[in-house]
C-alpha cells in the first residue's frame, strides 16, 4: 500500500519550548491510525503542523506532494481536513451556513453542486437539521462536535484528521460517532484519529502510535498496541486488566 | 428656534448621518475582518470626489496615476511572490486584476474626460477609478504584514493614510472643489423643504446598506467574510484565504468610500485632505454603536449626523469639538458595563 501521509521528523517550537521533536508517522490510503498519548504530549501540536497552521520543520508528504510552503486553504483543497480539539465554530452564523462554508473550497474550484452535500450530511445527523437555523454559538457540545464533523465532511476530505473527537461526550455520541468513523472508513476515507479515548480508537483503527513529550514512542498495528502491557497500563487502565480478567 | 429650523437641522443630520452609517460599516467591516483600524477610509472620498469634480470639469483625474502606479506595485509583489514559491499558476489572473483591469479604467477616463457625459455616467467612470483601489492597497500595504499587530497595523495606516493625502495633494491641488447637484430639485414634505440631493444621499446610502446585507446573509462569499470575522482558525480550516477575505473587505470599502465621496460631492466643497475629517466621524459612530454590531453603528452614525446638525446651528464654531467629544462619556460608560474583551493573541 502507499501511504497517502508521511510524516517525517516533524518539529515545532513555541518560541523556545518544543511542542513536538521528531515525530514521524505514516497513513496509508483507506486506513485508520490513531495516535494517543497524555495531555500535553503534542498531538493537537501534530495536526497544527500537518495541516499549516503551526510553522514546523521536516517534512509532511501527502499524496505524493512535499507540503513545505503550501498554505492551509490549499491543503483543504487537496482533501486534507481537521476537525480541531476546539472545533472553531463559526458562532454567530447558523448550523446550515456552518455545513455550507465547509464545502467553500469546493464552490471556490467550480463544483457547483457541491451543496447537495447537505442532504446526506442532514441524513447522518438529523439533529442538525432540526437545528439548522440555530445559532452555531448556541448549540450544546455534543451538537458542536457533529457540527465540526459535518463542516468537514462538506469539504469531501481524503484524509480526515480528528482531534479527540469524543471529548466531553455522552458515551452514546461517542458511540455514534465512532459509528460514523467506521462508516467514512468503508466509504475510502483514510482517517488519523487523535484521542485520550484509547480504547474506543484502537477498536477502529488499523495502526496506532504512542506519541509523549513529543516523540513517539510506540507503534504498531492496533491488535498489536492493545495487547502491550505499557499501553494497558497507561491508557487503557484498570478496565483493561478487569476485562482480562 | 422655530419648528422649520428644527425640520431643516434633522433633514440636514440625517443626510450627513446615512453618509456616515455608510463609512461606520466600512470600518466595522475592515477591522472585523483583518484587524486593521482603517484611518485611509477617508481618502476614499476624497479622491472619489474629487475625481468626479474634475470630470466634470472635463480634466483627466489624477487618481488614474495612483491607480496604474498601486496596480504595477501590487503586480511587483505578486510577481515577487510567486517567483519565491514558483507558483506562476496564478499569475495571469493577478496580473489581469492589477494590471490590465486598471489601465483599461485609465483609458476609459482619458477618452471620456473632454466628453463630459452624464453625471450618472461620470459616477460610474468615479466608481471604477476609486474601487479598485482598495484591494491594491491592501495587497501592497497590508497583505505583507497580515499577522501583525492591531498597533502595527494602525500604524501602517496612518502611514497609508499620510501617503494618501500626499498624493492627492500632488495630484488635485490644495484648493477645495464641489460638484455639481445630482438634481437641484426641491420639494415640499408637509411644512418642510426637501431637497432631491438628500433625498439620494439618503436612499442610496439605504440602497448600498440593503445590498451588503443581502450579500453577508445570501451569498457564500459574504458568509465567508462573516466567518473570518468571528474565527479565523475556523475560516482556514474550510480553506477560506486570508488573503481573499482581506481584498474582499478591502474591495467593499472603497466602494463604500467611493459612493460616499460621489454623495458628498455635491454638499460639501472637499478639498485633498478632507476625507479624514468625515472618515473619522464614520468611526466615532462605529465607536458609539460599540464597535461590534452593525446596526447599532449605523444608528451611532446617524446620532454623529444630527449632533453634528444641531451643534452647528448652536455654537459653530465648535460642532467638531462636541462631535468628538461625544465619544468620551460613551467610551466611560462602555469600560463601565461591558465585559473585558481580551486582544486577539495569535
Ligand atoms: N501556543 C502555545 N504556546 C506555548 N506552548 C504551547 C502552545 N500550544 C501548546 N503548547 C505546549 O506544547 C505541548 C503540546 O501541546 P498539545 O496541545 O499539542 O498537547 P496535546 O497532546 O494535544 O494535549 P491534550 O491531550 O491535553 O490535548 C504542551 O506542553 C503545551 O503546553
Ligand atoms: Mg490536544
Amino acid at each position: 500500500m502507499n501511504a497517502l501521509l508521511e510524516v517525517d521528523a516533524l518539529r515545532v517550537f513555541y518560541r523556545k519550548v518544543e511542542g513536538l521533536h521528531r515525530a514521524s508517522l505514516r497513513v496509508e490510503e483507506g486506513s485508520v491510525v490513531t495516535v494517543i498519548g497524555p495531555n500535553g504530549a503534542g498531538k493537537t501540536t501534530l495536526l497544527g503542523a500537518i495541516m499549516g497552521l503551526l510553522p514546523s520543520s521536516g517534512a509532511v508528504r501527502y499524496a505524493g506532494a512535499e507540503l513545505a510552503g503550501v498554505p492551509t486553504e490549499a491543503r483543504v483543497a487537496r482533501g486534507l481536513c481537521l476537525v480541531p480539539e476546539r472545533r472553531e465554530l463559526f458562532g454567530e452564523l447558523s448550523v446550515e451556513d456552518n455545513l455550507r462554508l465547509g464545502a467553500f473550497q469546493r464552490v471556490r474550484h467550480g463544483e457547483r453542486d457541491a451543496m447537495r452535500d447537505l442532504a446526506a450530511i442532514y441524513a447522518r445527523f438529523p439533529r442538525l437539521e432540526e437545528r439548522r437555523a440555530q445559532l452555531a454559538g448556541t448549540l450544546s457540545g455534543g451538537e458542536r462536535q457533529m457540527l465540526a464533523l459535518g463542516r468537514a465532511l462538506m469539504a469531501k476530505p481524503r484524509l480526515l484528521m480528528l482531534d479527540e473527537p469524543s471529548l466531553g461526550l455522552a458515551p452514546r455520541v461517542v458511540r455514534d460517532i465512532y459509528h460514523i468513523i467506521a462508516d467514512l472508513k468503508r466509504a475510502g476515507v483514510s482517517i488519523l484519529l487523535v484521542e485520550q479515548n484509547a480504547r474506543a480508537a484502537l477498536q477502529v483503527a488499523d495502526r496506532g502510535y504512542v506519541l509523549e513529550t513529543g516523540q513517539i514512542t510506540l507503534e504498531g498495528s492496533a491488535a498489536e498496541l492493545a495487547a502491550n502491557p505499557r499501553v494497558i497500563e497507561s491508557y487503557l487502565g484498570l478496565a483493561a486488566r478487569s476485562a482480562g480478567a | 428656534m422655530n419648528l422649520d429650523t428644527v425640520l431643516w437641522l434633522v433633514q440636514d443630520g440625517i443626510s450627513n448621518g446615512a453618509i456616515y452609517a455608510l463609512l461606520a460599516l466600512a470600518l466595522l467591516l475592515v477591522f472585523a475582518v483583518t484587524r486593521v483600524i482603517f484611518v485611509p477610509q477617508g481618502e476614499f472620498i476624497a479622491y472619489a470626489a474629487l475625481s468626479l469634480t474634475m470630470l466634470q470639469a472635463g480634466q483627466l483625474p489624477g487618481t488614474v496615476y495612483v491607480l496604474v502606479g498601486g496596480g504595477l506595485l501590487a503586480a511587483a509583489y505578486e510577481i515577487a511572490a510567486a517567483l519565491r514559491a514558483r507558483a506562476g499558476a496564478r499569475l495571469p489572473r493577478v496580473l489581469a486584476f492589477y494590471v490590465l483591469l486598471p489601465a483599461a479604467i485609465a483609458v476609459l477616463a482619458w477618452w471620456a474626460a473632454p466628453r463630459k457625459f452624464d453625471l450618472w455616467v461620470q459616477a460610474l467612470i468615479v466608481l471604477g477609478l476609486v474601487v479598485p483601489l482598495g484591494p491594491i492597497l491592501y495587497r501592497i500595504a497590508y497583505q505583507p504584514l497580515a499577522n501583525a499587530s492591531v498597533v502595527v497595523l494602525f500604524i501602517v495606516s496612518m502611514a497609508v493614510h499620510y501617503a494618501l493625502t500626499g498624493l492627492g495633494l500632488l495630484f488635485f491641488g490644495g484648493e477645495g472643489l464641489r460638484s455639481a447637484a445630482f438634481s437641484d430639485a426641491q420639494f415640499k414634505l408637509g411644512v418642510v423643504n426637501v431637497t432631491a440631493q438628500s433625498v439620494l444621499v439618503v436612499l442610496a446610502s439605504v440602497l448600498v446598506m440593503l445590498a451588503l446585507w443581502l450579500f453577508f446573509t445570501r451569498s457564500l462569499y459574504g458568509k465567508a467574510l462573516r466567518a473570518t470575522a468571528v474565527n479565523r482558525v475556523g475560516a482556514r480550516l474550510v480553506g477560506i484565504p486570508a488573503e481573499l477575505s482581506g481584498s474582499l473587505s478591502f474591495l467593499l470599502a472603497a466602494f463604500i468610500g467611493a459612493v460616499s465621496g460621489v454623495l458628498v460631492a455635491p454638499i460639501a466643497t472637499i478639498y485633498y485632505d478632507t476625507g479624514f475629517l468625515i472618515g473619522l466621524k464614520g468611526f466615532v459612530g462605529a465607536i458609539l454603536g460599540g464597535m461590534a454590531s452593525y446596526p447599532l453603528a449605523a444608528l451611532g452614525a446617524l446620532a454623529v449626523g444630527l449632533l453634528e446638525s444641531f451643534s452647528s446651528f448652536w455654537a459653530s464654531a465648535f460642532k467638531e469639538t462636541i462631535v468628538f467629544t461625544a465619544i468620551i462619556p460613551v467610551l466611560v460608560w462602555r469600560s463601565l458595563t461591558s465585559r473585558h474583551v481580551e486582544d486577539e493573541e495569535e
